[in-house]
This record gives C-alpha cells, structure tokens and sequence, in this order.
C-alpha cells in the first residue's frame, strides 16, 4: 500500500502532497520536512529506496524517489509494494504529466496543483495502484475536462456573467521554462 | 463594493512574490479572510474557486479548517466543477477523525447511483481515500452493485474501493465475496489486478475466505499462463503451483525495470509457496545475478531478498558470498547497510576467519551510523564461531582499537572472561594489550580491558618473552608509568580510573621493585574528587599501612569469573576487592599462616582494637566461598582442618563440619593435644566473634563438652555454630569477647 505521495522541489518547499493515512497537519507538514531531510542528503548515484523516517512508520516502510532537475518524487510505500514497480510508476506519473501539460516543468505544477491531483486520482486509488497506462489515464482526464468545459459553455450560453474561464491563465504562463530531463 | 476575488494563479503569484516568510503568511491570511467571508455570504459561483486556492494554502501548511463545511456544500451542487473540487477538499482535509466527515456519505450516495462515470468515479475515489468505517459499512451495498455495472472504468475503481472497505471493515466480506468468482473472468487487466488484491485482503483477513478461494487457484494459474504467452509484462504475485514461475522466470526480458520487477515477484513468490528445492535455488541463482547488475536499485532489491531468505536456504546464498562482500564496499550507504546485515547472517563456522577480515576492514571506513551494528555483529559472530581462543581475544582487540567506543557495555566484561579462562593466552594477551594500550589510551573499553590485564598478569609482562609475539623488554618504570598516564589523562572515564587504580594495586604486589612509586600515587587520590576513586585510594592507602601483611594475599590473582551470574563482571569483582579489604579489617582468612600471625596478636595484647576471632563460622565460611569459588552459595564446600595453634607441644585444631540435613548448621570442633611430656595448666580458650554477630540474622551456640583424656591424649570440645536467624545467645562484654574458662591437669 501507498502511504503516501510527496512532491517537493530542491528547498523543501512541497508542490503537491496526497496522504493515503489519516495524519493530522502538524504531522503531515512534519513528514514533508523529515522525507525531504532524509531524500535531500542523498548523493546522485546512490539507489534510489531509502529506509522511511520515524513519523511515517519506521522500519516497514520505504522511501522511494527520483529526483528530476529541480523536483523529487517521493513515494511512501510499506511492505506489500515492489520496489522496482513503484520506481516503473513514478515514470509513468511524469510521463503522463508531460502528456498532459506538454513539456512539463515545475511551474506547471505549481499553478495548476488541482490538475495534477486529478492526474493522481487516475492513477492512484486509496493507496493502491489503478492504472498504469498512460493512454488509459490521458483519454480519462480529458474526459472529464471536456466535461467541465462544456458545463461552463452551458452556463455562459445561459448568461452567467463575471465567470472567468480557468484555462484563459495559460497565457500567465510566459515565464522561462525550466526543462526536466525524463530519464528511462 | 465587492472586492473581486483573486484567482487562484493570482494568489499563488503573488505568494512567490513575499520574499519573506513574514511577508508570505500576510498575503495568506489577508486571502484567508477574503475566502472566510465569502463562504459566509455563500456565493455559489466562486466557491470552487476559493476553495481551490484554500486548497493550495493548505498545502503550504496554513490552516484550513473552515473549508470544511465547504467541500459538502461543493460535493452536494449539480456542476462536475464543484465536484471535482469539492471531491478533492474532502480527501485533503477531511479525514475519519472530525465528525463532519460523516455528512458526506448521503452526498456520495447519491453520486454512486447516478450515471454519469466521471462522477461515480470522483465518488469512489474520495471514499477510497478518506472512508471511515461507518461510511464504508452505509455505502458497501452501493459500491457493490457498481462491481457489475457495464462501465470497466467504473468496475475498476469500484473493486479498489471494495478492497479499501474491506481493509477498514472486515465484517464486510460477505458482501464482497461473491462477486469475486465472477469479476475473476473478466479481460480487463486492471480489474483483473484488482480483483486479486480484493481477494488476497479477504483472504488475509478470514480463514473461510481461504478455503473458499482456494478452489479458484487452478483459474488463477490459468490465468498467469496466458499471461506468459501472450508476453504482458505486469506485476502479479499470485500464490499457486510452481510450473508457471519456470517460464515466467526463464523467459522475461530482463533489459527493462518491468522485465525485472516481474521476476522479483516471481522469486519472492517462489520463496513464499512451498517450491520443489530445484526452483528455489533457481530463484537464489536469479538474485545472485541480479547482485552483479550494474544498476544500483536492482542491487539493492536483490541483496533485500537475499537476506529474506538466509534462513530458510542457507547454503544456496553462501555461494554468492563473494559477491555480498563486494557490495560492503559500495559508497552508498542503503546498500551498503544491506550488505552488512546479510554479510552478517552468512557468516558460518567455515568462513568465519574470512569474513571477518572483510567485516573489519569495513568497519574501519564504514559511516558511523552502521558501526554500533558492525561491532557488535562482529563480536556476536566471533563468540558463536571462534575457532580458537587466540583468535577470539585477537578479533575482540582489534573491533576494540578500531570502533571502541561503538561497542556495547558488556564486551568489556566478555573480553576480560575470556582473557581470564584462557590460561596459557595469559602472557599473549598481557603484551599485545600493553603494546595497544601504549599507543593509544583514549579507546575506553580498550584501556579498561588493558589495565585490568597489567594488573593482574603484570608479572608475565616483565619476565621474559612468550613465545607468540615479538620480544618485548618491558621495564616496571615504563608500566607504572602508563597506568599513571591513564589515571591522569583528561579522556579516562571514572570506570577506567577505578581499573587503572585497582590494576596499579595489584602490581604493587607482583613487580619486584619496592611500591613507594605505587603509594605516592594512591596517597594522591585519597583526596580526589570523585568519591569512587577517593574510596578505593583510602583503603588501599589502608591497606599499605596497616595491613601490609595482608596485601598480597588480598592482591593475588583473580579465580575464573562465572558468566550470567550478577556478580561476574569486571566491576564487580574490583568492588568486592575493595569490600573485602574492609572486611579484612573484622574478618580473618582461613589460612594457617595468617591465623598464626593473629593467634600472636592475641597472645599478646588483649587491647588490641579489632582482634580478629580464630573462629568465626559463619564469616569463615563466607569468605572461603569468595576466595574458591565465587557466585556459588548452596551447598558450602567442605571446610579441609587446620591448624590453627602449636607451640611447645601444644597444638589445637579446628575441623568443620556440615550436617547433610542441615546445611546452615556448621560444626566446629576444636581439638586440643599435648604432645609435650609435661601436664598443660592454666589453660584459657578464648573466642571472640566481631559485633556483626550480634545483629539479628546470626545465632551462635554454644555447647561445651569436656573431655579428661589420659596423658599424651587431647582434649575436643565441641562448639555448634548455626547460622540461622534468631538472636545471639552470647553475652557480649565488653569489646565482644567471651570468655570460657576451663582447665585441668593431665
């Protein structure tokens, strides 16, 4: 079972943190701080699992990262998970947000964190893997916002005034793009 | 005025752009307060807004509570927007410990039965991820209807929720049971997959659900071989027979992460059935191939299961040892940690001298952290296979020059054991100990151990060369000056002072020279500091003046200690020398040169302070026991006679006996024979026993029988000592003398 999937660039700052595990804030703040600790002080060519910190289980779970330019991916895992596959998932969870954000880089999980939630949801149920293919994952997701897409046109077409439309903030986006190297 | 609220790109820009943490958590709280009051005003259109950006805050660790009530409010409107959002608050900050949570169930009720996928879907997933027990057991029913809904989408994300049910209520399992036969034909992988960890949590969680599946494992099987065949690599641990795991492992593709997780799986299912012994080594064979893989994290997996299943096939991972040891050598610590453990649990009788020459050379670069467990380990796998003693106390030193102050309180006390069983290592080991310590006195444990050795095999050190090191001339001045340097050294903990103390007291009895260096030094520390040391250095300044008759006596070599007992170790036995040094003072030692010095002592002055009593039964018998055979009480040793007095034909001995129905009883005969040809008259016997024996605990009886004998013959008289409770039956006078008078012609 999946504990827990963290996302945090190179200064600890959280981009994205889903708990599969009841935790209150405090801990879950604390978690971030201590797996970021932990994954920060780890050289490059090291393996990539690592043994958990004390707050989120200690010895039976296992901290599983990669490192991308700026971003680490780090999934909690505990016992029941094979390592290599989670590793296989991580890259499969990139891949699929490059897919859907064409090019992705860090920004683009920072102003659309919603998005990348769904992303997860596709993939990630309750702690357990879903689905792993990517295609499977993109047509799903863009169902859905096609869905909410022409819930809004609905609703302009029936003169809802003063609605902002989410996805004109692409063009926010002109900033310089850091660029991840996906590594297989 | 309405103030129009930022968008959540907005706020997130204008977050980055606080340079302070100050700054940031205004920005935060003035948005906060925004989003507040518009929740209370309750504009529909851009609560999925707010919350949204609540969420993003929340994410940062700023609290978010008040959303709460928002998220049910979003969940409960028509639009798939405030859905997905509302959805997505409830899984971030509701959770089964606040009791709002329960208000969603009737909301995702709903969603479940309505048609449309995408919310059923949203629903599902927020149950999965936050359902507590009440939810699950209202919504089981719901969630199993939508286990045979046509929508694949729908059935997939419906099993994982069954199974997150099932892991939060086990009860629920006969709900879920009997759509498992059917959803177990199914084409579709991902809820194929599903379906199997539904059953792998029924079956964990009850018997019956075992035996239930277990009729389902031929389709299982089934299952797996045409996954082999038609090549679809995905992870699957399934338990079955055996045959498949062949092909499986035989025939997948190793050049990709998938290829291997797939083979992992299938290994550590082979280990987990009861295999035929050929797979099983096939499945070691496979890891020992994995250990040479370039990359690092199939290393690490492999070296993992390894150590899974050292155990159970034992000689099948030996043959990788090799292998293992290389990996002690890598830089990364995880592997290396696992190197460690598994290195550890391969070392066996017949590989123990190589492998501990790996494991030491590790511990001299390995990172701190993993030394405690090298040391220790190492020490572990010495004493469980040591082929000889020489190469027991050999690695004991080295573990100790390298890492000492990472191994465990009681190596000192098993080293000092094992020195001291070792009879003919005496003078080995003194001198290898002596050169270690000279080098290098900042190790505690090693210079304990050193300086409990000086002292008591300080003689072997000084006289010639043994013959297993190299020749080493040694002077007396050099020693002393040593154990002064330890005394002195500002690193010594107060333990190794005591040692290096007791140990300079003991060689003032075993080196020829004469002790006025020794004495200066514990007249020294009679005013030290530490009330440990200022103790020890009184009495043996005591014992110098006082009782210098005694020392070497008191100072002679130690006997073996016995392990496991609560006296044995090292510090024990230095703080019964010192005990014994005071009761040296009240006591006498049941030697016959001794007794004739004291039998002197009382035939001459009676106001002698502390006159020692030639018979005491008790204490006699105590200390027999210290000085014989420590930590063994019941049943006492037989006492051997003495002779305690003889002088100018007149000779008296004592004889103890013990009756075998009554062990605290002990006898004491006193036998007295004149062998001269003249009549003995005036004859006074006198015993005294110290005031110890007048507390309660000891009684001493006293029977008198008297015997005339004929010329030429002796005299007994009896005397009972029991050393039970009760109370003395003595008149104590005076300075606890008492005093029996007889006398008689012959």
């Amino acid at each position: 079972m999946i504990k827990a999937i963290l996302i945090f660039n190179n200064h600890g700052k959280p981009r994205l943190s889903k708990f599969y595990q009841p935790y209150s804030e405090d801990t879950q703040q604390q978690i971030i701080r201590e797996t970021f600790h932990l994954v920060s002080k780890r050289d490059e060519n090291v393996c990539n699992f690592l043994e958990g910190g004390l707050l989120i289980g200690g010895s039976d779970n296992k901290l599983i990262y990669r490192h991308y330019a700026t971003l680490y991916f780090v999934f909690c895992v505990d016992s029941s998970e094979s390592e290599l596959g989670i590793l296989d998932l991580i890259q499969v969870f990139v891949e699929t947000l490059d897919k859907c954000f064409e090019n992705v880089c860090e920004l683009d999980l920072i102003f659309h964190v919603d998005k990348v939630h769904n992303i997860l949801a596709e993939m990630v149920m309750g702690g357990m893997v879903l689905e792993t293919n990517m295609n499977e994952i993109v047509t799903q997701i863009d169902a859905q916002n096609k869905l909410e897409k022409s819930e809004v046109r609905m609703e302009s077409a029936l003169g809802n005034e003063g609605r902002k439309h989410d996805h004109e903030l692409c063009m926010m986006c002109s900033f310089h793009r850091l660029s991840f190297s996906i590594t297989l | 005025m309405v103030v129009p609220s930022l968008k959540l790109q907005d706020l997130i820009e204008e977050i980055r752009g606080a340079k302070t943490q100050a700054q940031e958590r205004e920005v935060i709280q003035k948005e906060c307060a925004h989003i507040r009051a518009s929740f209370r005003d309750g504009d529909p259109l851009h609560r999925h807004r707010q919350l949204a950006k609540l969420l993003y805050v929340h994410m940062l660790g700023y609290p978010a509570h008040f959303g709460q009530m928002e998220c049910l409010k979003l969940i409960a409107s028509p639009r798939f927007t405030d859905k997905r959002v509302g959805y997505l608050g409830a899984m971030l900050l509701l959770d089964e410990r606040q009791d709002a949570h329960l208000l969603i169930t009737n909301s995702i009720k709903n969603d479940l039965s309505q048609g449309i996928q995408a919310v059923q879907g949203l629903a599902l997933c927020t149950l999965s991820t936050m359902g507590s027990a009440e939810m699950c057991r209202d919504l089981a029913t719901e969630v199993e209807k939508l286990l045979l809904q046509p929508s694949s989408y729908v059935r997939k994300k419906a099993v994982l929720t069954a199974v997150h049910m099932i892991r939060k209520v086990p009860e629920l399992s006969n709900i879920f049971l009997p759509p498992c036969a059917q959803l177990l034909h199914e084409r579709h992988h991902g809820i194929l997959l599903g379906t199997i960890t539904l059953i792998t949590e029924l079956c964990e969680r009850s018997p019956a659900a075992l035996k239930h599946f277990r009729k389902v494992v031929p389709q299982l099987v089934k299952i797996l071989r045409t996954l082999v065949t038609t090549g679809y690599s995905t992870e699957h641990s399934i338990s079955g027979v055996s045959d498949p795991f062949l092909q499986v492992a035989t025939n997948t593709d190793t050049s990709r992460n998938a290829g291997s997780a797939v083979l992992f799986e299938t290994v550590l299912t082979i280990m987990d059935i009861r295999s035929a012994p050929g797979l099983r080594v096939l499945a070691i064979n496979i890891l020992g191939r994995f250990l040479l893989n370039n990359d690092k994290n199939i290393r690490y997996v492999a070296l993992t299961s390894l150590l899974r299943m050292v155990q159970s096939d034992h000689s099948a991972v030996q043959r990788h040892r090799p292998t293992v040891v290389e990996c002690l050598r890598e830089p990364d610590a995880s592997l290396s940690r696992r190197a460690l453990e598994l290195s550890l649990a391969l070392v066996n009788s017949s590989n123990v001298r190589a492998m501990t020459q790996e494991l030491q050379s590790f511990l001299e670069s390995c990172p701190p952290d993993l030394r405690a467990d090298c040391a220790s380990g190492i020490l572990l796998a010495a004493e469980r296979f040591a082929p000889t003693k020489r190469w027991h106390i050999d690695t004991i030193l080295r573990v100790l020059t390298t890492a000492g102050i990472y191994v465990q309180d009681d190596a000192v006390a098993n080293l000092t054991q094992l020195i001291g069983g070792a009879q003919e290592l005496h003078a080995y080991s003194v001198r290898r100990l002596y050169s270690a310590l000279a080098e290098d006195i900042s190790q505690q444990p090693l210079v304990q151990v050193a300086a409990w050795c000086i002292g008591e095999y300080g003689d072997l050190l000084l006289e010639g060369s043994c013959e297993e090191t190299e020749p080493l001339q040694v002077e007396e001045e050099e020693v002393l000056a040593l154990l002064e340097k330890v005394l002195q050294s500002h690193m010594s903990q107060p333990a190794t002072r005591g040692y290096a103390l007791t140990a300079l007291m003991k060689l003032s009895t075993r080196l020829r020279g004469d002790s006025n260096r020794i004495r200066q030094v514990v007249s020294i520390y009679g005013s030290c500091l530490d009330v440990e040391l200022q103790q020890r250095a009184v009495e043996y300044n005591t014992l110098f003046q006082k009782y210098d008759h005694m020392r070497a006596a008191i100072l002679e070599k130690m006997p073996l200690v016995e392990r496991g007992g609560s006296q044995v170790d090292g510090e024990a036995k230095e703080s019964k020398e010192a005990q014994l040094s005071e009761t040296a003072l009240v006591s006498t030692e049941p030697q016959a040169s001794k007794l004739l010095d004291l039998l002197d002592l009382l035939d001459g002055t009676s106001g002698d302070a502390q006159p020692p009593p030639p018979l005491d039964p008790s204490q006699g018998g105590a200390l027999v026991h210290l000085l014989d055979l420590p930590g063994a009480p019941p049943p006492p040793p037989s006492i051997p006679n003495l002779r305690v007095f003889e002088r100018e034909g007149l000779q008296l001995n004592l004889s103890f006996v013990r009756p075998s129905g009554t062990p605290a009883l002990l006898l004491i005969m006193v036998t007295a024979t004149n062998t001269s040809g003249a009549d003995v008259t005036h004859f006074i016997c006198q015993a005294a026993v110290p005031k110890v024996c007048g507390r309660p605990g000891f009684e001493v009886a006293w029977a008198l029988e008297e015997k005339r004998l004929s010329r030429g013959g002796g005299w007994e008289e009896e005397r009972e000592g029991n050393d039970n409770a009760g109370t003395s039956t003595w008149e104590v006078m005076g300075r606890g003398f008492e005093t029996l008078g007889f006398g008689g012609v012959a």
